[in-house]
């Protein structure tokens, strides 16, 4: 079977600053790894490495088989690759709603059209708000995003992710910056995400990477640490040394201290 | 969950439908819209001596209309739009001062071309580039082809410009007249169509992608938009309406000098559509018409300081109406709204 993301040999260096070395990394179809490491270690950088957002100075990005490392962010987006960002990156003056239109009529190439109007598609509305129910957002659908408070931002911003319809989706801290009383509808949102994508999250609370990775891959100095089920991180030695901390269980230290 | 999910679900239904009906009609034409285009034929009849004056007027109009479209709606901010009036403005121009080609309509698709054109060109090059560095560029755009028009002034006439151009009588049949009457509904007409064509890109899915370059283009680029093709399309588009600006400027003028390349021109349009609020489609109207009217009146009031009236304006329009003329009748809107609510 290919795997939906390979990433091989990736290099990047800012400057005289190696922020990733020799990266290999692989989601087969389904997966769900969480990418962990101390703050500076390169995770977004990784990221914007897989997405196109960077381009790396060696190394082979691949995705369902097809190398494309070549390709620019937007043409690798429409491929099915999707991703959110560690700090909302959402279109704040508009609708929530239009914020899906938008990146549904992106995804299908209805916005090469000049001359139909937006709204003549119903059921590229009907789809929308199909994501926008799936995450409780259809109250706020015509509110204008910046209007928003921060916690329902961030889960448009993760509606906008999950309406590419992607085939690996890259979670950069889903639930960081929201307040606590809110992180489980976020939560909630990630563990149910469709068994089909392949999904990659960069998570600093332990509780949320133990409940939801089924692998883990530890990033420090923009290298591959080590790689495991959760059992095998929980009990690594070194991983602990280097990041978990010193205490016995890792979900009892939340990693906010890391954010 | 499950004993209270049927209102819930009524409810969703409800707003979904609300939310739908919002994006399903709102391209719609609202009776409002008619207003200036009544208010522009009642000109016609008010004040038949002014109609001259009336023209430049709707040519500043679509002039300011097409900056809407890059400004406005896509975020592209340039001082250099007077680059594609003055291809517009020379293209007719010259094609009757050199070439006997007279004819009015056709002159505005030549136009739309020649401007076109040199937006699709350098457009493909300058919107790589965002903020000052393509301020600087699309300047220096309108500069270098204002002087390579002086350069060879034996062609372009150099800023004395080319005088005493005939056009020749519109469809065959509706000559040019001392008033200037037959340009006065020429220019309304061919503003119309330009409109028209406006708002249907602004309604359409391209245009929504065009506001979502404006929001947020880092995001554009990760939802898999072309966004410099996006821009380019948008750019050429653009280009190609201030051309047409531009010819019917010269048509009714009957002349043309270099003058309109002039970084004044540029920074005078985005005035004016900053002035009546932007992106808004009718921005460019409320702006234009203001802007023309007082200097109009502020010129005749006195002929020397007639500029320290345009810049008291600007000075209480950034104070009190930092989103345009439009953005305080809609302050006002929606202060109503609430009071009604309450």
């Amino acid at each position: 079977m290919t795997a939906a993301l390979r990433v091989e040999g990736l290099n990047r260096t800012f400057g005289a600053l190696p922020v990733t070395r020799d990266v290999n990394l692989t989601l087969d179809r389904g997966a769900r790894r969480a990418l962990i490491g101390p703050n500076g270690a390169g995770k977004t950088t990784l990221v914007n490495l897989i997405t196109g957002a960077l381009k790396p100075h060696s190394g082979r990005v691949a995705l369902n088989g097809e190398d494309i490392t070549a390709l620019s962010q937007a043409n690798r987006a429409r491929r099915g690759l999707a991703r959110t960002f560690q700090i909302n990156q959402l279109f704040r003056g508009l609708t929530v709603l239009e914020n899906l239109c938008m990146t549904i009529g992106e995804r299908d190439g209805h916005c090469n059209n000049l001359w139909r109007s937006a709204g003549a598609k119903p059921e590229v509305i009907d789809e929308a708000l199909g994501h926008l129910e799936s995450l409780r957002l259809t109250d706020d659908a015509l509110k204008l995003v910046r209007e928003l408070p921060y916690g329902r931002q961030r889960l448009v911003e993760i509606a906008i992710a999950l309406a590419q319809k992607p085939r690996v989706l890259l979670l950069d801290e889903p639930a960081a910056g929201v307040p606590s009383s809110e992180t489980h509808l976020i939560l909630d949102v990630v563990a149910t995400l469709d068994p089909d994508i392949a999904v990659l999250i960069i998570e600093h609370d332990m509780d949320v990477v133990f409940r939801f990775a089924r692998e883990i891959t530890v990033l420090v100095q923009g290298a591959v640490f080590t790689q495991g089920t959760p059992e095998e991180i929980m009990n690594n030695e070194q991983v602990r040394a280097v990041y978990l901390g010193e205490e016995s269980h890792p979900g009892a230290r939340r990693g906010k201290h890391h954010g | 969950m499950a004993a209270t999910d049927t209102i819930p679900t009524a409810r969703a239904a409800s707003t979904r439908k609300r939310a739908a009906d919002y994006l399903l009609t709102r391209h719609r034409f609202h009776f409002a819209e008619a207003l200036p285009w009544l208010i522009a034929i009642a000109v016609f009849f008010i004040f038949p001596t002014r109609m001259t004056f009336g023209s430049q007027v709707l040519v500043m109009i679509m002039f300011a209309l097409s900056l809407d479209l890059i400004l406005g709606y896509a975020g592209i901010v340039t001082l250099g739009h007077a680059a594609f009036f003055g291809v517009g403005a020379y293209t007719v121009g010259l094609a009757a001062a050199r070439l006997e080609w007279t004819e009015p309509i056709s002159g505005l698709f030549a136009a739309a071309i020649a401007a076109g054109l040199v937006g699709f060109i350098t457009g493909w090059f300058l919107l790589r580039y965002r903020g000052l560095t393509l301020l600087m560029l699309t300047l220096a755009t309108a500069i270098l082809l204002q002087e390579t028009g002086n350069l060879r002034s034996d062609i372009s006439g150099g800023y004395d410009g080319l005088p005493g151009l005939t056009f020749k009588p519109l469809l065959g049949l509706f000559d040019y007249d001392l008033y200037g009457h037959t340009y006065y509904l020429y220019a309304l007409a061919v503003l119309a169509i330009v409109f028209y064509l406006v708002r249907r890109i602004v309604y359409s899915p391209f245009g929504q992608a065009l506001t979502g370059i404006r929001e947020n283009v880092r995001r554009m680029h990760a939802i898999g938009s072309p966004v410099h093709w996006r821009l380019v399309t948008v750019y050429t588009i653009s280009a190609a309406i201030a051309g047409v600006a531009g010819a019917l400027f010269t048509q009714t003028n009957a002349y043309v000098t270099l003058t309109v390349f002039d970084f004044d021109n540029s920074a005078k349009v985005m005035v004016m559509l900053i002035l009546g609020g932007t992106g808004r489609l009718y921005g460019a109207f409320i702006g234009a018409t203001v802007y023309m009217v007082l200097e109009d009146y502020f010129s005749k009031l006195s002929p020397t300081f007639w500029q320290f009236g345009i810049g008291l304006m600007l000075v209480l329009a950034v104070l009190f109406a930092p989103r345009g003329i439009l953005g305080v009748f809609e302050n006002i809107g929606k202060y109503f709204a609430e009071r009604k609510r309450t």
